[in-house]
């Protein structure tokens, strides 16, 4: 009953049909997605092969280095992913405040969560630090990401409001409230959203792993549920720091709107 | 200095508000000097393009000249903090802007926007009555027409009860009657409270109530 079904190269191909099916729909349909379609898949599978070869090395002689280095890999590539993902260009000061924002909300959660609710032991030990940092940066980079586009969306879009709020006489802070609570609510929804839906509507990735790899649903269900909260916790911190600093860098100081941003 | 200013000024028959030395913005502005008057109504004309809403955002600080300096009341514009002095020098933008909610809100938002004490509903009824507003506090601010908004807009500034008024063609979306009646209530008001009312207008308007008149083309004050 708990054996582990393991998967053949076999098998592995038949799971690709629903690539195949999904290139042949959207031909049919004329939609003109195929090279994203096959280039998203091919990149999902290299990077995976790759990462799990480097975690089999990398669990097999646990080092801190090791560790550390992976850590800021991930950071460096997430907040990569972040200016990339954004449509519009972004101000070097404002890319800045990118990169702190996700450095300390990431890591101040990651070291809370393993240090003070797991407890690893070695403080290295790359079996839990790998998959719980990759998890809280990953979601943290999702949700920074909708903040900085609906941060930048608002203050363009609204720079008329912002400056007849200044004109009356507000400060930057209170001229940009709205814009900075829509940005920081969509960045975090999402989050919230899924909470909601949790083991009823779908079962998380994490736990889905655990239990497929043989671990019992109890234990599994507890590590989610810490899972959830440790996510939720750096979306959030990641996101307000964003918020609060990132408006910030609209505005000089004489507290004017900066015209080319 | 400040001596030979107030000389200059007592010269002109005023006390100077708001002094322009060598003022440049971009290629819109180019002041070689220009002097405005404390308490006084003045208006600033001049064709579309010229620069009259570009002088009156300097002076309300929400952008600042390349070059040349600007004094308000002897003091630089510059060594003035600029949330505290758009307090008491406060601009209304041609375009109104209306904010979700009721006229109530939309009356209140301004001074929460300037930290300063809200008011009871009857000090709003006052400046509904000012701007000539025949509204329900309550009434959604979405229904009011242009000119309407345009006048809610201007009631915010009043409520702000700032020493200077900079108003950029508050009279644009109404027709003549009511531009009349506004304008001259305006001016009343202004002169009652002993404030500094400066406004782009038109030569018509400006001919009537205006106790100085700023002439600008193509950037630069006409003498």
């Amino acid at each position: 009953m708990n054996d582990i079904i393991d998967l053949s190269l076999m098998q592995m191909i038949a799971a690709y049909i629903f690539v195949i099916i999904l290139l042949v729909i959207v031909k049919f349909k004329k939609i003109s997605r195929e090279k994203e379609i096959f280039i998203s898949s091919l990149r999902m599978t290299i990077q995976l092969i790759v990462t799990g070869y480097i975690l089999v090395y990398v669990f097999n002689s646990p080092s801190p280095l090791y560790t550390i280095l992976i850590l800021i890999i991930m950071e460096i590539f997430a907040i990569y992913n972040i200016i990339k993902r954004t449509k519009t260009k972004l101000s070097s000061n404002l890319k800045k405040i990118i990169a702190f924002s996700m450095i300390f909300g990431t890591l101040s959660c990651i070291l809370y969560f393993l240090f003070v609710v797991v407890r690893i032991s070695p403080w290295y030990n790359p079996q839990y630090f790998i998959p719980i940092a990759g998890m809280l940066i990953g979601n943290s980079m999702t949700g920074i990401s909708l903040g900085v586009n609906r941060l930048v969306d608002g203050m363009q879009s609204h720079k008329h409001l912002i400056e007849g709020a200044l004109m009356l006489g507000a400060t930057p802070k209170i001229a940009a409230k709205q814009i900075v609570d829509n940005a920081f609510d969509s960045a975090i929804l999402p989050t919230i959203n899924s909470m909601v839906g949790m083991g009823i509507v779908f079962l998380p990735g994490m736990m889905t792993g655990q239990i497929l790899s043989g671990t019992s649903p109890v234990t599994a269900i507890n590590y989610q549920i810490a899972i959830m909260l440790g996510i939720l916790g750096s979306v959030s911190l990641t996101v307000i720091l964003f918020v609060h600093l990132g408006y910030k860098t609209f505005f000089n100081d004489k507290d004017q709107l900066i015209s080319n941003q | 200095m400040n001596y030979l200013r107030k000389l200059k000024n007592s010269y002109k028959g005023g006390i100077s508000i708001f002094e322009l030395k060598k003022v440049k913005y971009k290629n819109i502005l180019n002041i070689e000097n220009l002097v405005i008057e404390k308490h006084k109504v003045t208006c600033i004309v001049g064709e579309s393009g010229s620069g009259k809403t570009t002088l009156i955002k300097l002076l309300n600080k929400i952008i600042s000249s390349d070059s040349g300096k600007i004094f308000f009341n002897n003091q630089e514009l510059n060594s003035i903090n600029s949330v505290e002095l758009r307090r008491n020098v406060v601009m209304l933008p041609q375009v109104p802007t209306i904010f979700p909610g009721n006229i109530k809100d939309n009356l209140l938002i301004g001074l929460k926007f300037a930290e300063k004490p809200l008011v009871d509903d009857d000090k709003l009824r006052q400046v509904l009555n000012i701007i000539n507003l025949k509204k329900e506090l309550l009434d959604e601010s979405d229904s009011l027409s242009g000119g309407e908004k345009q006048r809610l807009t201007l009631g915010r500034v009043i409520l702000l009860d700032p020493d200077v008024f900079l108003l950029d063609e508050p009279s644009s979306s109404l027709d003549e009657e009511t531009e009349r009646v506004i304008i001259e209530k305006l001016v009343s008001y202004s002169k009652e409270m002993n404030k500094t009312l400066i406004m782009v207008t038109h030569k018509k308007i400006a001919q009537i109530y205006s106790e100085n008149i700023i002439h600008i083309h193509k950037g630069k004050v006409l003498q």
